[in-house]
């Protein structure tokens, strides 16, 4: 018999408490071990065929509809890609109001990772029951906690309320800056949650740093490798979300690529289709397909950066860089989660700084042009990675080709490896355990991954488990 | 000009011979849906939303471009009406590209209104999802026939108003459409004043001006009457002697 015919195959689906909806089939050899694990995407089919023939100016709008997770982010990538057609310099006041937008998106994006998603295996342990290891299961034991979670991600979807007009998909940043100037009444909206929200946020980090102490056991299984990390890094090096460039660093901290403006993307990195998911799954492109695997999110922004922009977020950054150990990068996946965390405390004081900034009400928001450029990119770091939207118009700004790389896709390669990981150490003969589920689960989580317009409700737990052979017979089959 | 006297709904009206079931109706403060009619332009009966019942002939009539007699007996407000208003709003959705979210003239549409209006719900026939083009080559305007209802205003008001008759129909009945000129791109068109009337009267998402972007574009209408009433009463030579 052929060996592939010999293969079995699990199939986890859906991973619950995943915006939106997965698959996952892990593939074992002939002997019942892993031979290979992969997160399938169903999603993002179409989109960017269906935006072939608009105009560049409704893009913002449209994109931002891409994802009910991150509309902020999309709509951000989508207005730079725009100033990059109409080859403008945006108001100074349009920046700043542009990026208090995107923390809000960060902290409400991050909370609910952290709080919702992740919480119930940190609070409750992996092993717990699944009846109790949700949400309500810890609502029953951590209410204040959580009731704080809740109110610092309203925070986030406040600011992005009070910017952009009470709307979800708001189409508020536009190609040339902003729609509408901050009045004072939504600059003290805003100002007037920073203290509460800097102590939940620090309690937050205490709590990760406990749950990093706790689980020292079982973290070296979580998704623990060298990979690539790419992400933008402004240009004296430091910690970047907006603008700046891309550099790309390599798991032992040599920095292979820097500052690479945003519009050379395509010089760095590769997208190959793959069969089993709608996603293309991109790669830097002087390693090839395999070698050139890299990370993007909250761990490659704390690996790459030099240095953090403000005072609290860099004292954690030093403490965090600590776990490398040997090594110069930590390349655990688990610690996403803290990274995430200290993201969600720069976010909070760098919200703090900008308001604090003269030009901040300036009136002059919006900077109006024609198509100077038939082609642009626009680049700023989703709460989960580096996003690109990059758009190919006619002279009248129609346009004839758009390529979106999401962070999703860029971590793809990176999700299935930490799952074959984690299944190689938990899998245990042909039983698909409820531990060994839960901590796929909570592998894939780390990643944070966004898969579709559609958040699922938070907690849900249910799980389909199938257990195929090659030739498609259902071998075993759980639901839960 | 003879008055006339008839009823509409079973309440007493008059009005001059000239003027339109319409025009009395809004005189007292009867409402009647319409799409294509634009006060300052001539009424063409494109739409058949202002349709009414005349006791007598089955026959329905458009309210817009019907004249009066005496003793008529007139409803605008039966249930057939409105069924037959609800359906032809459908078929408007229906037969062109209504992404509402995503357009430029959300929430200050008149097709959105007139749907609120018939109390459209959902749309019972199929979308025909049509391909259309977006004629982006205008310096400051687009032109997307996506959302075109073919109203036919930006016809008249090019060539009423602004007498340059840029506009024009190409093709018969669901090939319809709106051309510039001899059929070409509307950028390179001579006759084309850039006066931007047509944006601004087109109910729709259909003309609108470049650099819009979703649920930006607000479109001012109160300047048709305005420059009629100066133009038929020639009231700016008027001015023009009491300020010599
Ligand atoms: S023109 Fe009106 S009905 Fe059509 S998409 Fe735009 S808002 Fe909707
Ligand atoms: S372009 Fe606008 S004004 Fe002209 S026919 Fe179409 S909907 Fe009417
Ligand atoms: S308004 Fe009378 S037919 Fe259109």
């Amino acid at each position: 018999m052929d060996k592939t015919n010999d293969t079995r195959t699990i199939v986890i689906d859906p991973v619950t408490r995943i915006e939106g909806h997965a698959k996952i089939t892990i593939r074992l050899d002939e002997n019942g071990r892993v031979a290979d694990a992969r997160f399938h995407v169903n999603e993002f089919r179409g989109f960017e065929k269906f935006c072939e023939g608009r105009l560049v100016w409704e893009m913002p709008g449209l994109t931002s509809r891409i994802c009910g997770i991150c509309p902020a982010s999309h709509l951000i990538a989508s207005a730079k890609a725009g100033d990059d057609i109409l080859a403008i310099q945006i108001p100074e006041t349009a920046e700043l109001l542009r990026r208090v937008l995107m923390l809000g998106q960060w902290i409400q994006s991050h909370a609910l990772s952290f709080f919702h998603l992740s919480a119930p295996d940190f609070l409750l342990g992996f092993d717990a029951d699944p009846a109790t290891r949700n949400l309500f299961g810890l609502l029953a034991n951590n209410k204040e906690f959580l009731r704080k979670g809740i109110r610092l991600r309203k925070f986030g979807q406040e600011i992005i309320a009070i910017l952009g007009g009470r709307r979800i998909h708001t189409p508020w940043a536009v190609a040339g800056g902003v729609r509408d100037p901050m009045s004072n009444e939504e600059h003290a909206a805003i100002a007037a949650w920073l203290p509460e929200a800097k102590a939940t946020v620090l309690e937050a980090i205490d709590v990760m740093k406990s749950v990093n102490d706790r689980y020292r056991k079982e973290i070296p299984n979580f998704g623990n490798f060298r990979s690539l990390y790419v992400g933008l890094v402004a240009e004296d090096g430091s910690f970047e979300y907006y603008g700046g460039g891309i550099r790309v660093m390599d798991g032992m901290g040599n920095t292979l690529a820097d500052r690479v403006p945003p519009r050379e993307y395509a010089r760095l990195f590769e997208e190959k289709s793959e069969e089993w998911t709608y996603l293309k799954v991109p790669y830097y492109k002087s390693f090839g397909p395999a070698e050139g695997m890299y990370r993007v999110g909250p761990l490659a922004r704390l690996n790459i950066c030099d240095r953090m922009g403000t005072p609290l977020a860099e004292a954690e950054r030093r403490t965090f860089r600590q776990l490398a150990g040997e090594q110069e990068t930590v390349n655990n996946a688990f610690f996403y989660h803290y990274a995430r965390t200290i993201e969600m405390l720069f976010a909070v004081e760098e919200v703090e700084r900008l308001l604090g900034h003269p030009l901040i009400r300036g009136l002059h928001v919006r900077a109006r042009a024609m198509i100077n450029s038939m082609s642009g990119v626009g680049a700023c770091e989703a709460p989960r990675g580096t996003l690109f939207h990059h758009y190919e118009v006619d002279e009248n700004g129609v346009l004839q080709k758009v390529n979106l790389l999401i962070a999703t896709a860029q971590n793809n390669s990176a999700m299935n490896r930490t799952v074959r990981q984690l299944a190689a150490r938990y899998l245990d003969g042909k039983e698909v355990t409820e531990g060994l589920l839960n901590r796929i689960e909570a592998g894939i989580r780390c990643y944070d991954p966004c898969l579709s317009c559609s958040t699922h409700a938070a907690g849900s737990m249910a799980l389909h488990v199938v257990l195929e052979s090659a030739d498609g017979t259902i071998l075993d089959e759980r639901k839960r | 000009m003879a008055v006339i006297t008839f009823s509409i709904n079973g309440e007493p009206v008059s009005g001059r011979q000239d003027e339109s079931i319409l025009e009395i109706a809004r005189q007292h403060n009867i409402r009647i849906p319409t799409l294509c009619h634009l006060d300052g332009l001539s009424d063409v009966g494109a739409c058949r939303l202002c349709l009414v019942e005349v006791e007598g002939t089955a026959k329905l009539f458009p309210a817009c471009s019907t004249f009066p007699s005496e003793n008529m007996v007139v409803r605008t407000d039966t249930d057939r009406l409105r069924r037959y208003r609800r359906t032809i709003v459908e078929l408007l959705a229906s037969e062109g590209n209504h992404q509402c979210a995503v357009c430029v003239v959300n929430n200050h549409c008149e097709l959105q209104n007139l749907a609120y209006q018939v109390g459209l719900e959902h749309v019972r026939v199929q979308y025909l999802f049509p391909r259309k083009d977006l004629d982006a080559s205008h310096r400051d305007y687009i032109i997307d026939r996506n959302r075109c209802v073919l109203c036919t205003r930006c016809v008249r008001v090019c060539h009423e108003v602004e007498g340059a008759h840029v506009w024009d129909i190409a093709n018969r009945g669901i090939n319809c459409e709106i051309i510039a000129d001899m059929h070409q791109p509307w950028g390179t068109s001579d006759s084309c004043t850039s006066c931007g009337k047509c944006v601004l009267v087109c109910p729709v998402g259909a003309l609108i001006e470049k650099g819009a972007t979703v649920a930006e574009m607000e479109k001012h209408r109160a300047f048709l009457p305005y420059i009629m009433t100066a133009r038929t009463k020639h009231e700016w030579i008027a001015r023009a002697i009491e300020e010599d």
